[in-house]
């Protein structure tokens, strides 16, 4: 019911639990650590099984464990994460350094401690070069341009890059941290500001993690509310990503018009929510406020559907523009399963997932979702995944429009004492999950919060090393990431 | 190529020209900050005081105190209001010179403006660098979008530049985080004089959510010393243009005391 199975293992058993679940298929989502008050800390692990709705959720008690890093290293930052903010110690690390806090932080988040302290796990995070012909570029965490902060280091010898490393994590704010002692109805406002450009897709996994906890039904007016909601995010993301990558291949005009289309949705989303990023309408239980999509948002969805075709048409005939994605930062999908890219990303490396229908939320189980998937894992291959992506966004949303019933938008939702949940969403960049603990008093005890670009960042470094520098912003915008979701 | 050449062509301007002939600001329904009408508030209510995530509204000698800068506009105090005190709007172009008109007042007058004269050089080329203090992205999708063919930043004079060192301006987003502290500084350090700072969105006006945890700061106050405060959450494209436009003396200060006027 709250979409997780619990299973209790004990430290000695989680290496051959991971091993079954690697054989099988599966694949561990994300884990986390959580100190209920006045009890030992336990780790979670989220594991998706093959052909099943709802999450495996092994618990393991304990500060000392061993590593699963090395049989599924997508658990590699997690862990290290756990080092970092709850000191949680995992024995047989390949990379045991600080990932989260430098040397003179410290933290107060849930099973961090009452008493600070720096993190103790290890030593610089970049490799010792030993030869004079390789020269270090450092590059950060201020860049060039309008972006997020992040350090990139490359190792290169002219033209070729031999070692790339991105050094994140400047931009940690302790978000998770936020949630703890707040009303779970207020705390919606904190999930939409986790990441700008996902806050429908953050305060929907939140929504849907507390209404799991409490048990409650949402209405079915807004349940459909929610997808067209969370597919008009979807669309302007896309829309902007598309205008970025042509900012990369030098497409100068199509650039503009990319920005334009991506301006365009936004201004219907404002026009129909009050909002320009969808914020301020999910609550626990449904929405805060009824929804009047008027004949003119068809209308105008429509037209702006004509316009992404005919954009889509004229890149696809743009010779300079497929040149520079084709064959660029390929992921293999070995790597891109290994290290758990998400997403677009996996979609384009040959991995069929999609949360909305793989593990139905909202409505999704009731409506015509297609998911695009390719083989090649090349720059431009995460260009037509996202191209496919938002031409079945359009047609969901104008379904929803067409079978929308008036009712009740909003249903009683109080999550009990000392309850939990789970709650996920695909995120127009993937799989975004939200764990829920609730304390003795009602309130939040615990959040954990796993954001897409977290996952994809780790795979990302495998596409630039050994590559050169001439593709190297081409292939950071085919990835389409956001740092804010990463750095919580 | 000639595809995307005549395309261009073709399509015409897409640009507003607003602020000029009444043009369209493209924020048409969006929701700025709760306006609070002191005559409907119920003594003793201090309902949507106790609904504020960031303490922006406090109960204070038996009214309210609203700091504006505080803000995240996130409504919920709108709709625990009882009486419509506080009262949706559409009032997002916040952005001031001095940090005490943010905070609601009856008192409207004028604070003494800073000299301006070394400004006037700057009016019709202003070079903006951006730092990101730890954002959630809003205001940097906000800022990208300056440059989108509907705004078209460049028509009005106003740049984006690389480096601090060509930098007039410094635009911060974030509620400066511990490790975004030093570059922050550095940043400042390299930039020729005269210089400015501009604080971009409420967490780098205040804080916002997160502001004060273990992992950030409350803003800019006491970091770098502001010249222009524009809170929001984020602020839109437009709120953006008619700050910097004000700070050019291109264009009013339309809040004084909390309240918009214009």
């Amino acid at each position: 019911m709250n979409g997780m199975r619990i299973k209790p293992l004990t430290a000695e058993g989680l290496r051959a639990a991971a091993q079954a679940l690697h054989e099988s298929g599966g694949r561990v989502q994300f884990a986390y650590a959580w100190s209920p008050e006045g009890s030992k800390t336990e780790v979670r692990y989220i594991c998706a099984v093959p052909d099943q709705q709802d999450f495996d959720v092994w618990t393991v008690a304990g500060r000392k464990l061993p590593s699963l890093a090395p049989i599924v290293p997508l658990l590699g930052w997690y862990e290290r994460e756990m080092m970092d903010l709850q000191k949680v110690g995992f024995s047989g690390h390949p990379e045991p350094y600080p990932l989260i806090l430098r040397d003179s932080d410290s933290t107060q988040i849930n099973g961090g401690g009452l008493n600070s302290y720096p993190p103790t796990n290890g030593h610089a995070h970049l490799p010792a070069i030993e030869t004079g012909e390789v020269q270090q570029l450092p590059f950060g965490p201020i860049r060039a341009d309008v972006v997020e902060s992040a350090e990139f280091t490359f190792f290169y010898i002219g033209e070729r890059i031999i070692y790339y490393q991105p050094r994140l994590f400047f931009k940690h704010r302790g978000m998770e941290s936020c949630f703890e002692g707040q009303r779970p109805d207020h705390a919606v406002v904190i999930a939409e500001r986790i990441s700008g450009v996902g806050s429908l897709a953050h305060a929907l996994a939140y929504c849907e993690a507390i209404e799991r906890a409490a048990g409650c039904t949402v209405p079915v007016r807004a349940r459909a509310l929610r997808v067209l909601l969370a597919e008009l995010e979807r669309i302007y993301n896309h829309l902007h990503y598309l205008g970025h990558l042509c900012h990369t291949t030098s497409l100068k005009v199509g650039e503009a018009q990319g920005k334009l289309l991506e301006e365009k949705a936004k201004q219907i989303i404002a026009r129909l929510t009050g909002s320009r990023f969808l914020r301020s309408l999910l609550t626990p239980g449904g929405l805060r406020r009824d929804l009047t999509p008027d004949r003119w948002l068809g209308a105008s969805l429509e037209t702006l559907r004509q316009e992404f075709v005919a954009y889509v048409e004229r890149l696809e005939s743009s010779e300079s523009h497929l040149d520079r994605l084709i064959t660029t930062g390929p992921l293999p999908e070995r790597i891109a399963f290994d290290q758990g890219a998400t997403g677009p990303i996996e979609r384009a490396s040959g991995l069929d997932r999609d949360l909305r229908r793989d593990h139905p939320y909202a409505q999704y189980a009731e409506l015509p979702l297609t998911v695009s998937s390719l083989k090649e894992g090349d720059a431009y291959a995460r260009e037509r995944v996202r191209i496919a992506e938002v031409e079945a966004s359009f047609i969901l949303c104008q379904r929803v429009l067409l079978l929308l019933e008036s009712g009740p938008i909003r249903s009683e939702c109080v999550p009990p004492p000392l309850s939990h949940g789970l709650g996920w969403a695909e995120d127009p960049r993937g799989s975004l999950f939200y764990a829920v603990h609730i304390g003795r008093d009602g309130r939040l005890a615990r959040v954990k919060i796993k954001s897409p670009s977290f996952s994809n960042w780790r795979a990302f470094p495998f596409t630039v090393h050994d590559t050169n520098m001439m593709d190297y912003a081409i292939n950071e915008a085919s990835f389409g990431l956001t740092i804010a979701g990463c750095d919580r | 190529m000639a595809l995307w050449t005549l395309f261009g062509l073709a399509s015409g301007k897409a640009t507003t020209p607003w602020p000029k002939d009444g043009a369209s600001d493209g924020q048409d329904g969006v929701l700025g900050m709760p306006r609070y009408n002191p005559a409907l508030c119920e003594e003793g209510c201090a309902e949507c005081a106790a609904a504020c995530p960031t303490h922006a509204i406090q109960a204070k000698d038996g009214g309210l105190s609203v700091d504006y800068g505080r803000c995240v506009v996130c409504q919920l105090c709108t709709e625990a209001c009882p009486g419509g005190a506080m009262e949706p709007s559409h009032d997002w172009a916040f952005g001031v010179r001095d940090r005490t008109d943010l905070v609601w007042s009856n008192d409207r007058t004028s604070h003494p403006a800073a000299d301006r004269t070394e400004r006037r050089a700057f009016r019709r080329s202003l070079h903006i660098r951006h730092v990101d203090a730890g954002s959630c992205n809003g205001c940097e999708s906000e800022l990208q979008a300056l440059n989108n063919p509907f705004y078209n930043l460049h028509r009005l004079g106003i740049f984006f530049t690389p480096s601090p060192r060509f930098a007039d301006l410094l635009l911060v987003t974030g509620p400066v985080t511990r490790a975004m502290f030093e570059p922050l500084k550095a940043a400042y350090e390299a930039m020729p004089e005269p210089r400015w700072v501009m604080a971009v969105g409420t967490c780098a006006v205040s804080g916002g959510i997160p502001g004060g945890n273990y992992a950030c700061g409350t803003g800019l106050e006491g970091v770098l010393p502001v010249d222009l405060y524009l809170p929001g959450c984020p602020p839109n494209p437009s709120a953006i243009l008619q700050a910097l436009l004000m700070f050019l003396d291109r264009a009013p200060q339309r809040v004084r005391g909390g309240q918009i006027s214009g």
